[in-house]
């Protein structure tokens, strides 16, 4: 055959087709470090300047989050491109992180040339082996003819199905190898092929399931924000339809607007109270794009004991492993929930009106527990009061949130209250500190008018605090918002709690001048420690064009309630410091992290 | 969750030919704590570049599901079979047995190799290396008998399996 008779075969080198092959998938905007082992790339990304705006940030783990944040903000494929040996290495913590939470994106890394595999040449790594466990899927590319199918193939598997990463290991040579270019239309996977539509009698039965409910409720995830903004307005329509209750993990928070009175905030280990006893006594449990994770079921023998579960999410390996559910429906959230719409209506069911009224009388004598409360002791800035504030000052503005790992993040969690979907950005299955900086970054590269906001622990932030030189750099104007406890907050409360109040290495005697930092780094920085200078302080951080930092200064020993300790069932929830003494931790429960 | 019954089952999985498709496979059952109790792969259709592995592993009927569905979510598996719940089966390993010794020691072992039809693929005046097919069970049982006889070594090829009558996998 004569390739040159075929217009959308194109001679060109490996790293031209990358940069083709990026350009063909529609992405934009990448995050990246460069290296000897993707020099080639590089050169290619030098004449493709106009068309592809690439992020150099501080450390490879910083290009994956960022990747993440934009892929999470906007839908699209994040992309990072990274060098061999360290560069690669550096970028696996934030590959775990988007497996854990389905985060599509492409991660290219450059390879030792071919000939020099095995032979521990320099920033030589087995990349494919580190990564092979912290990725979808992820290929060692051997021939510059193999080079355009995997590249499509892995847009293809990062983003269909349940949504993960992929990594790209490009050797040297084969950048710079010519071959002939595919365009991504022409090749078909051989045997990956996602499920996606819901099975209709599966989904009939639930719905008939769901119209003899007593006492329902809606347990949603992120399963439903990675089906798209229309699954969320599709959630919206079925509670309205139903006229259940909905709770969400943390991943899930924004596919339902938090400000509905529908609306039972987070469940889970820092769920509210109203979220956590409704899961436990309702009869009829629909789980939609969810992973019954060990954060939300507590212990596994006690929860929702008296309930049929119907479950949805698109991957198979996801059902009957943490909890043993009735009806598995294994279908994309999104068309799951619509087909129950349809469904519903066709048969005109009616929920069961009276019962739906005692469900609804006993959760609001749950929720009279106000179980988010707290006690404004002393002087200082409460972190609660400082989310609520934060809150109040943004809510009306297009705002998105990232956040690290801690508990300002729970409380963040708790409290932000969110609208609409793809607003939240945080590391829910891994738990990766240092998250929230970088990602905060891919989301305002995506949305370059919006506020960006990390909401952070002075913990967390030193992780990746480096980006901020990325911030400015790449006029990324993001906030971060630093609740300062000097201590690894979260850990302390453990070591309270569980541990006899012996807090061993977790409170920092020396913490950067954060306020100098920013300046240091070309941002702005604020301090405030007084409650009634919050809240211009917080308009000041709005209204600044740069990247701040906001070191605000909370109460150090405030705990994160309420909170399910490890090992125990959902209506064994502590609400407060003075429930914590009467609760014993099991031995079985410290064993859990 | 609910029982603690270990059960043992033989999983035939079809797989794209490719570089690391093993380490995939092999890598999921020590990652998430799965046994492997025997393993055989090799291609078996050179013109589709397909493999077939066959893995022996034991746990509770839940983890065996996990483990099914988990190997089912790797991009190169075509398809994956439990032999032990989805049809009626057969498994066949073959291993080379060796023995040493003399005098009625060694008349008994080749007496008993031949109630196996065992065969003598190699022989010495002081050995014998027996090759010997059937199910893991019927070798095991054979291993057991030589064990007295002056047993030496063991090479077992693990599991091959395949569906009764005329359908495929
Ligand atoms: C990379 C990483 N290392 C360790 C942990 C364990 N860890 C969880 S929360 C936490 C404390 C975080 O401290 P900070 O950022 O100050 O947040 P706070 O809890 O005080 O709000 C630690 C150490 C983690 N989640 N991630
Ligand atoms: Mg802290």
């Amino acid at each position: 055959m004569d390739k040159t008779m075929i217009p959308s075969i194109k001679e060109m080198t490996g790293a031209e087709m990358v940069i083709q092959a990026l350009k063909d998938h529609g992405v934009e905007h990448i995050f990246g470090y460069p290296g000897g082992a993707v020099l080639p790339i590089y050169d290619a990304l030098f004449a493709a300047a106009n068309e592809l705006v690439h992020v150099l940030v501080r450390h490879e783990q910083g290009a994956v989050h960022a990747a993440e944040g934009y892929a999470r903000s906007t839908g699209k494929c994040g992309v990072a491109l990274v060098t061999s040996g360290p560069g690669a290495t550096n970028a696996v913590t934030g590959l775990a992180d988007a497996l854990l939470d389905s985060i599509p994106i492409v991660v290219l890394s450059g390879q030792v040339a071919t000939h020099l595999i095995g032979t521990d040449a320099f920033q030589e790594c087995d990349t494919v082996g580190i990564t092979r466990p912290c990725t979808k899927h992820n290929w060692l590319v051997k021939d510059i003819a193999d080079l355009p199918r995997i590249l499509h193939e892995a847009f293809q598997i990062a983003t269909t199905g349940r949504p993960g990463p992929v990594v790209i290991d490009i050797p040297k040579d084969i950048q710079f190898k010519k071959g002939f270019y595919v365009e991504p239309g022409s090749v078909s996977h051989r045997t990956y092929k996602p499920p996606f539509e819901a099975d209709i009698d599966a989904i009939s039965q639930a719905v008939a399931l769901m119209a003899s409910a007593k006492k329902p409720i809606f347990y949603t995830g992120g399963g439903v924000i990675n089906a798209g903004p229309a699954a969320s307005e599709h959630l919206r329509e079925l509670v309205e339809l139903t006229g259940f209750p909905v709770t969400s993990t943390l991943m899930g928070l924004g596919a339902y607007p938090a400000s509905d009175d529908k609306w039972l905030g987070m469940l889970g280990m820092h769920g509210t109270y109203e979220a956590n006893w409704a899961m436990h006594d309702c009869d009829v449990m629909i789980g939609l794009g969810v992973r019954f994770d060990d954060r939300v079921t507590g212990r596994i023998d006690a929860f929702s004991p008296g309930s049929k579960k119907i479950h949805v999410d698109i991957d198979p390996s996801q059902i009957n492993k943490n909890i043993r559910v009735d009806l598995p429906i294994i279908a994309d959230a999104g068309q799951a929930i619509k087909a129950m719409i349809k469904v519903w209506k066709q048969k005109e069911y009616k929920a069961d009106k009276k019962a739906l009224a005692e469900w609804w009388e006993q959760i609001e004598r749950w929720r009279a527990k106000n179980c988010l409360a707290y006690k404004q002791n002393g002087n200082g800035i409460k972190p609660q009061y400082a989310i609520d504030r934060l809150y109040e000052l943004t809510k009306n503005r297009d705002t998105y949130i990232t956040t690290e790992v801690g508990q300002h993040q729970m409380w963040a969690a708790q409290r932000y209250k969110f609208e609409q979907p793809n607003r939240w950005m945080t590391s829910g299955g891994l738990g990766t500190m240092g998250y929230g900086i970088p990602a905060a970054l891919g989301v305002q590269l995506a949305h370059r008018d919006s506020l960006v906001i990390d909401i952070a622990g002075e913990g967390s932030v030193q992780m990746t605090m480096q980006e901020m030189s990325t911030a400015v750099q790449s006029n990324l104007p993001i906030k971060i918002f630093i609740l300062n406890n000097r201590y690894l907050g979260m850990v302390r409360q453990w070591q309270q709690l569980l541990h006899g109040g012996r807090y061993s290495h977790t409170y920092s005697e020396a913490l950067p001048d954060f306020v100098k930092m920013a300046e240091a780094f070309g941002c702005v920085g604020i301090r405030c420690d007084k409650p009634e200078d919050l809240d211009a302080a917080i308009l000041k951080m709005i209204d600044c064009p740069k990247p701040v930092l906001f070191d605000c200064i909370v109460d150090q020993m405030e705990n994160c309630y309420p909170m399910i300790p490890s090992g125990a069932a959902h209506n064994e929830m502590i609400l407060c410091d003075a429930d914590e003494e009467a609760t014993q931790v099991s031995d079985a429960g410290k064993m859990l992290v | 969750m609910s029982t603690n019954r270990i059960e043992r089952h033989t999983f035939a999985i079809l797989v794209d030919n490719e570089a690391g498709v093993l380490a995939r496979i092999v890598g999921l059952f020590s990652g998430r704590g799965y046994n492997i109790e025997s393993l055989t792969v090799a291609e078996i259709d050179p013109s589709q570049h397909t493999s077939r592995i066959t893995i022996v592993t034991s746990g509770t009927p839940e983890i065996l599901e996990q483990i099914r569905a988990q190997i089912g979510r790797v991009v190169p598996v075509h398809r994956v079979v439990d032999w032990t719940v989805d049809k009626p089966s057969i498994a066949r390993e073959m291993a080379l047995i060796k023995v040493a010794g003399t005098g009625e020691k060694r008349v008994e072992a080749l007496r008993i190799a031949d109630a196996f039809r065992a065969r003598p693929v190699d022989t010495t005046h002081t050995s014998f290396v027996f090759e010997i097919t059937g199910s893991p069970d019927k070798i095991n049982q054979f291993v057991d008998l030589m064990q007295p006889l002056g047993l030496v070594e063991i090479s077992r090829t693990g599991v091959a399996a395949i569906s009764r009558g005329p359908d495929p996998m």
